[in-house]
């Protein structure tokens, strides 16, 4: 009988990251484990720097995000250095983090998440890919992402010196801004984004809300977890992605926390396990109860569908109704289908692009006034903006020169590190039973875990949405009984 | 068993115009001093890339020394307040890496100075000698 | 005729450096025509069996980015410079030990003990650390084991060319595997970027002033630099003239000073003292408390000279935190 299937290396994540899954006696899953393999050390390696640095060394952490990065560390230094930006200097940062937003998700969907439901979880695997998606849904897709993609990287490259590592965050502002020509050029393309995101969501109606097998498969409970929610949100509870303070929501909806940044280290404990080199966030007033989800367990989730869910709604019209939608059809708020990651996405990347609009049509974004130079002694500071993978929190502590004397990260996909094992463990169970593994497998556990888009989103226009993904089935002795393979066509 | 006594290897950048002149004047004057110092002529103390200090370090030197006209005296006019800035620019980063201020010493020493380059050798290798060896190569996981 | 195969394979890194390659946007088309990429762990299905069963020359050119820290990336690249004909460290993890490599001023037990029992946020009371190797609930799990120093590409493997920044610009990925797949290669170990300095086509290098002395250095964050004005005449830390040019000074149009992502001109041995010795020539100071004065106003040398390129240095790593050593 077999014993323990490994899945190595898991792809489209930002790093590297394996999945172990065992088996009982009777062939069906007895535990999966998450692991990532690897650690860098940031918070350690970036005592003794200057807190301003951090704006710039922090982005390499993650290459797919570093703008979050890059603003949640802008934010902290603001706040370690009691220093406020000039209106102009924090519409530019908002500006920037929203075209990210919306270039990321978008990003995310063609080529990633939205092969699963555009052509089908169980469609052939040469047709689980963007290739497959332009089948579906016509050739203009792949040069209207790439074209809406470039033009808004080269804008962020305009604005931030770099898109990959962007520069331009200081305390209290911004060292560039932007001209009045610019602005009129960026205002078309974040018309066109617009367009391109409401496009989006055509696209998921059209494959997934009017395909009856794709919407089962989103409401199926085997992909549910009833977890608690964190996000951020405005001063009308509505989804904030740069400024605001953190809610949390109980699995019923209802509100059990709501906090400004600088007390998040009340609420968010971190737990340990010495099978993996991530850390498991909970949230310390209920406690870790392993993982599990539930209202005694402590497990929470983050981005995109958990934002929508600790919100009173959308802060732009056009996502206001797409989300009402959202919702009515899933039954009620808050959802907890797991591959409703993928639909509360490109609401998202709505608002990220109407905001971007709204931001442009206001001529004071090209204002000069960018900066307000500190002048109070630093210690202490915090930056919280939400990643497009979720909660992003920057802590530093410093003498009285500014110079680091300690850091706590805690990174987007870090706080999901416990609902991923768990989404893709209930997913495993859901799929394997009496030993039998197939394609079938490879399959429903990748799309568990890849609803949370961890961390990772490459797009070439070949790009495949095969996972690469190799089944070794052992037995008691650890002899190699089978391997089921997912090749390359 | 008695321990060999450690002897530091000592490297030394000594400027043409006066310290390289003052050192051979302590061996004409046969004023002794220890042997554990090599030298090396430079034309000028400006010429002291630092590079030159931590390769010494890192090939094998426990300590480095940079002798050279005194302020006022360079035969290039600036050289030597190059090499004081570089020196203590230096001086600050290997701190940070964790190797002594004590290892490297920049000195003035005129070409009439041949007592003062003594016992500056003296000194430095009685430093040094304190401070112990260096092995650099061992103490890092350094891959050639 | 078959296309040639290309690699592209990825260590201790951030993933920029496959943003970058997808920042190509449509001048990807050309190249994914002209090529077959039979690795890519970020995009394409691939298998560790698969890499094992090429035969040594199979696959034309392996592009790898990240730092090596562990015992899994060593056996990776080891396994890639095996099989593929020519190597390429891409980016400035794996061309210069990139910010990763900044851990090479700490320990590998610092970064643990920190990580995961002193942590803020961290609740630990049994002093968990993560373990090679695990029993839970009666099942065997491992992880690899981490480097107490991290390294370059070339630290580990024999490697035929480099392309610098972080990330490398779109353009110069574009021109270096054009010239790969055309075999117009400069000799094996080149740096596939200018030979000069980044002032040399600096946007403020004509606005330079002849001779200039800084007085301080001054700090981005509790001042405002002159959008165009020469940095280092400003008195900031702008490693501009210690670092290769190529890169379209993107960071310089930002309005901040360059950091050294590019890695030293060829003729320097060490980008950060090579750095120290032009600060020689442009601080001022004539007494020796004049001088210590100016140069303690320079914060942290060691990770300003060494952003990009600690692993690079002559020194290597710092031995000043306790158990450094090994």
């Amino acid at each position: 009988m077999t014993q323990r299937i490994s899945i190595n290396p898991i792809t489209r994540l930002e790093g590297h990251g394996t999945i172990e899954i065992f088996l009982d006696d009777a062939g069906d899953v007895e535990r999966a484990y998450f692991q990532v393999p690897e650690l860098r050390g940031f918070e350690t390696f970036c005592l003794g720097r200057p807190a301003e640095e951090m704006a710039q060394i922090t982005p390499r952490i993650c290459g797919v995000c570093p703008t979050a990065h890059h603003l949640a560390s802008a934010k902290a230094l603001d706040d370690l250095w009691q220093v406020e930006p000039p209106p102009t200097a924090v519409k530019l940062r908002e500006l920037a983090h929203n075209a990210f937003m919306f270039e990321d998700h978008t990003l995310h969907f063609y080529y990633l998440g939205g092969p699963d439901f555009v052509v089908g979880p169980t469609a052939p695997r040469s047709k689980r890919n963007i290739l497959g998606v332009i089948d579906a849904v016509g050739l203009d897709v792949a040069s209207r992402v790439i074209g809406i993609r470039r033009a808004v990287r080269q804008m962020l490259e305009t604005m931030m010196g770099k898109v990959i590592h962007p520069v331009f965050g200081v305390p209290g502002g911004v060292s560039r801004g932007i001209t009045e020509e610019e602005r009129q050029r960026f205002l078309e393309i974040a018309s066109e984004a617009v367009e391109f995101a409401r496009f989006s969501l055509t696209v998921f109606d059209q494959v997934v809300l009017e395909n009856k097998a794709n919407l089962e498969l989103v409401v199926d409970e085997g992909y549910q977890h009833r977890t608690y929610y964190m996000g951020m949100v405005d001063r009308q509870n509505r989804v904030a992605f740069y400024d605001g303070d953190v809610r949390v929501v109980h699995p019923n909806g209802n509100e059990v926390a709501k906090f400004h940044p600088r007390e998040y280290a009340q609420h968010i404990a971190e737990h340990v396990e010495p099978w993996s080199y991530i850390t498991f966030p909970y949230l310390r007033k209920i406690g870790w109860a392993g993982f599990v989800d539930g209202p005694s367990s402590g497990v929470y989730r983050v981005a995109p569908l958990a934002r929508l869910n600790v919100s009173d709604g959308m802060a732009t019209p056009l996502a206001q109704a797409e989300h009402d939608r959202m919702y009515e059809t899933l039954g009620g708020k808050p959802a907890h289908h797991t591959l409703a990651f993928h639909w509360a996405r490109l609401v998202e990347a709505l608002q990220a692009a109407e905001r971007m609009q709204a931001l442009l049509t206001d001529a004071d974004i090209a204002g000069r006034d960018i900066r307000t130079v500190p002048t109070a002694t630093p210690s202490e500071g915090v930056g919280i903006v939400e990643a497009p993978r979720g909660t992003l929190i920057h802590h530093y502590w410093t003498d009285p020169q500014g110079m680091l004397t300690k850091v706590n990260l805690i990174v987007a996909t870090n706080h999901n590190a416990a609902p991923i094992a768990m989404s893709v463990e209930k997913a495993a169970k859901r799929a394997i039973h009496g030993g039998q593994v197939d394609d079938g497998l490879l399959n429903l556990v990748e799309m568990a875990f890849r609803a949370y888009d961890p961390c990772h989103a490459c797009a070439t226009h070949t790009l495949p949405g095969r996972m690469p993904l190799v089944a070794r089935i052992l037995d008691r002795r650890g002899e190699l009984l089978n391997v089921i393979r997912r090749d390359r066509e | 068993m008695a321990q060999e006594r450690f002897e530091p290897r000592l490297v030394g950048f000594l400027c043409r115009w006066c310290s390289y002149t003052g050192a051979d004047l302590a061996g004409t004057s046969r004023i002794e001093y220890p042997a554990n110092l090599a030298t090396i002529r430079v034309m000028c103390t400006g010429r002291v890339d630092p590079t030159f200090v931590v390769k010494a370090l890192v090939d094998g030197a426990d300590g480095v020394l940079i002798a050279g006209c005194h302020p006022g005296d360079c035969h290039y006019g600036e050289g030597n307040y190059k090499a004081q800035r570089r020196y203590w620019l230096l001086m600050n980063l290997l701190l940070q890496f964790g190797i002594e201020r004590e290892r490297v010493r920049l000195e003035w020493i005129s070409a009439a100075e041949g007592d003062r380059f003594a016992r500056v050798v003296r000194e430095l290798t009685e430093t040094v000698r304190t401070l112990g060896p260096l092995r650099w190569k061992e103490r890092v996981e350094v891959v050639a | 005729m078959a296309k040639p195969k290309v690699a592209f394979y990825w260590c201790a890194s951030c993933g920029g450096c496959e943003e970058a390659v997808v920042d190509l946007a449509e001048g990807i088309l050309p190249i994914v025509d002209a090529v077959e990429i039979v690795l890519w762990p970020v995009a394409l299905d691939f298998k560790l069996e698969d890499v094992r069963g090429w035969k040594p020359g199979d696959v034309a050119v392996a592009f790898i980015n990240g730092s090596v820290r562990s015992a899994d990336h060593e056996m990776w690249v080891n396994l890639l410079r095996e099989k593929c004909g020519l190597v390429v460290a891409f980016g400035s993890c794996a061309h210069l030990g990139g910010i990763p490599g900044l851990a090479n001023c700490t320990t590998r037990d610092r970064i643990l003990e920190n990580k995961y029992l002193r942590a803020e946020t961290v609740v630990n009371p049994q002093s968990i650390l993560p373990q090679l190797q695990t029993r839970v609930d009666g099942h065997e799990l491992e992880l690899p084991e981490l480097w107490n120093t991290v390294r370059r590409l070339d630290q580990v493997i024999d490697v035929d060319y480099y392309l610098p920044g972080c990330a490398p610009p779109p353009a110069s990925i574009a021109t270096a595997v054009q010239a790969i797949l055309s075999g117009n290669l400069p000799p094996k170990g080149s740096v596939l970027a200018p030979e000069k300095s980044l002032c040399e086509t600096c946007p403020r290098n004509r606005a330079k002033p002849e001779q200039f002395t800084i007085q301080q250095f001054r700090r981005i964050a509790t001042s405002v630099p002159d959008p165009e004005k020469c940095f280092l005449a400003e008195g900031y830390a702008c490693l501009g003239p210690a670092t290769r040019g190529g890169c379209g000074e993107r960071c310089i149009r930002g309005n901040m000073p360059c950091r050294g992502c590019f890695g030293p001109t060829p003729d320097a041995l060490d980008q950060g003292t090579k750095f120290l010795a032009a600060l020689g020539a442009v601080t001022a100071g004539q007494t020796q408390e004049e001088v210590a004065t100016v140069a303690a106003t320079l914060a942290d040398p060691l990770g300003t000279l060494y952003r990009f390129s600690l692993p690079s240095s002559l020194l290597g790593r710092s031995v000043s935190d306790k158990g450094a050593e090994r």
